[in-house]
């Protein structure tokens, strides 16, 4: 597993190292886009979740990644920094779009267990999160059909794969598994005359934290339909405001630590900003509700940073 | 969680029921300075097409005198103004071309930067794109 891992990871760089080099030259190159390329108008893309796909923070929206539209080649990486009370998140990902119609993500999450390490007697504990993402365009468009309420669809998967460290024999005795595939469906709408986002996104999903601690346990009732939902205001081309919403299963409360482990939805009001088409930058407030009740007990809220570099 | 969740999406639907109020309606026409302010913004915006190298190509064998009233006819009836659009239909004046979906977001975006070069506030563009919009199902013909 490590060596598969450390493997994933180095791919993993190079190709947001060289997608952050093709984006800087582009950046200091021109505004725009050369004829024929990012065909997308700005922002239309959404930014980068932390799952890797392209949507809002926390949650996928039926968009492509990228400024692609047919026939191009478009492509994002971004790098994430969550903080709250107690633990941190490093989120970092690159997505490949074929147009308006597919795009391939990979992400990966590492995730610092603050006090919770050394409570557990596993201090410096990290969990690690690799995920594998795919997401096919079914059907409309999300900005163009403006005159009618048909919103863009996607239906989507996100293999992920859990490096728990010295917790996994922790998890395993709590029935939990070490990876787990989510499959959505997402409808994200333009109202563009409002100029409002919405997205909508149900997940079938067994993941506990979104993989972190594992996927299911012996008291949980196997794959959960989640509903997750994003709403957007654009304030200006360039800058939108917006709320997320993010239902999670529980599926570790109670488990033989009680309600130590149970888990809430999550939530963040974000500020997103595209100065170019090449950059942009989310900050969020986080709610990540109560994360390892047993050792903290206090909600888990903070700070969401995220840079996106896009082609 | 749930109550939440459709808590929210309640409110989303409120926030659609408000929109079109239906009856003339010119406040989009208002709003981009009537007749004089169409034709400021088609006399900025024509020579930006004829500036943009991916939208050059399509507006090269363009009588652009014609094309400027043309189009300020057609933004006048589409924002509620007093005008009837008389000219060609949008499928068969564009079927010469093979236009994608990049190149209407192109235009889209030049537009947009005339746009902004009058004045016209966000919210006032917002509006006007969105009666324009759907336009691309008969001017995108390259799939």
């Amino acid at each position: 597993m490590p060596g598969l891992h450390g493997l994933h990871f180095h791919g993993l760089r190079i190709f947001a190292m060289a997608l952050a080099c093709l984006g800087l030259t582009q950046a200091a190159g021109a505004q725009g886009m050369p004829a024929g390329r990012g065909g997308k108008l700005l922002l239309t893309g959404g930014v980068s979740s932390i799952d890797g796909a392209a949507g809002g923070g926390l949650t996928p929206w039926a968009v492509t990644g990228g400024y692609a539209t047919q026939d191009q080649w478009g492509a994002t990486a971004h790098a994430t920094r969550v903080r709250t009370h107690d633990y941190a998140l490093t989120a970092y990902g690159a997505v490949l779009g074929w147009g308006d119609r597919a795009e391939l993500s990979v992400a990966r999450q590492d995730f610092d267990t603050g006090p919770t390490g050394p409570a557990l007697g596993l201090p410096g504990l990290r969990l690690k999160l690799d995920i594998l993402g795919l997401k096919l365009r079914v059907a409309g468009d999300a900005v163009l059909d403006s005159d009618s309420l048909m919103p863009q669809v996607a239906v989507g998967v996100q293999h992920k794969r859990l490096d728990a460290g010295g917790l996994a024999p922790t998890l395993l005795a709590l029935g939990a598994k070490d990876r787990g595939t989510d499959a959505y469906l997402s409808a994200t709408k333009l109202f563009l005359a409002q100029g409002v986002l919405v997205n909508l996104t149900l997940r079938a999903t067994q993941a506990n934290q979104n993989g972190l601690l594992g996927f299911d346990g012996t008291q949980g009732r196997g794959t959960r339909l989640q509903p997750e939902a994003s709403v957007a205001w654009l304030l200006r081309r360039d800058l939108a405001v917006g709320a997320e919403y993010r239902a999670k299963p529980d599926n570790l409360n109670p488990s033989i630590l009680g309600e130590g482990l149970k888990e809430d939805d999550w939530a963040d009001l974000f500020v997103a900003w595209a100065p170019t088409k090449h950059v942009s930058v989310t900050l969020a407030y986080v709610d990540l509700g109560h994360i390892v009740p047993a050792v903290v007990t206090r909600r888990q809220t903070g700070a969401f940073l995220s840079a996106q570099l896009a082609y | 969680m749930m109550k939440q969740f459709l808590l929210v999406a309640l409110l989303l639907a409120c926030m659609g029921g408000t929109r079109a109020q239906g009856g003339p309606d010119d406040s989009i026409y208002q709003a981009f300075g009537g007749q004089p302010g169409l034709v400021k913004l088609m006399d900025d915006f024509v020579p930006r097409l004829m500036a943009d190298p991916r939208l050059q190509p399509f507006f090269k064998d363009t009588n652009l005198k014609n094309l400027k009233e043309q189009l300020v006819s057609q933004l006048c009836m589409v924002s509620g103004g007093p005008c009837k659009y008389a000219g060609a239909d949008m499928k068969s004046v564009h079927a010469d071309f093979e236009i994608r979906k990049g190149d209407f977001n192109a235009l889209v975006e030049v537009l947009q930067q005339a746009m902004d070069a009058q004045g016209i506030a966000f919210t006032a563009q917002n509006r006007m794109l969105a009666r324009l919009a759907p336009m691309h199902r008969d001017i995108i013909n390259k799939p």
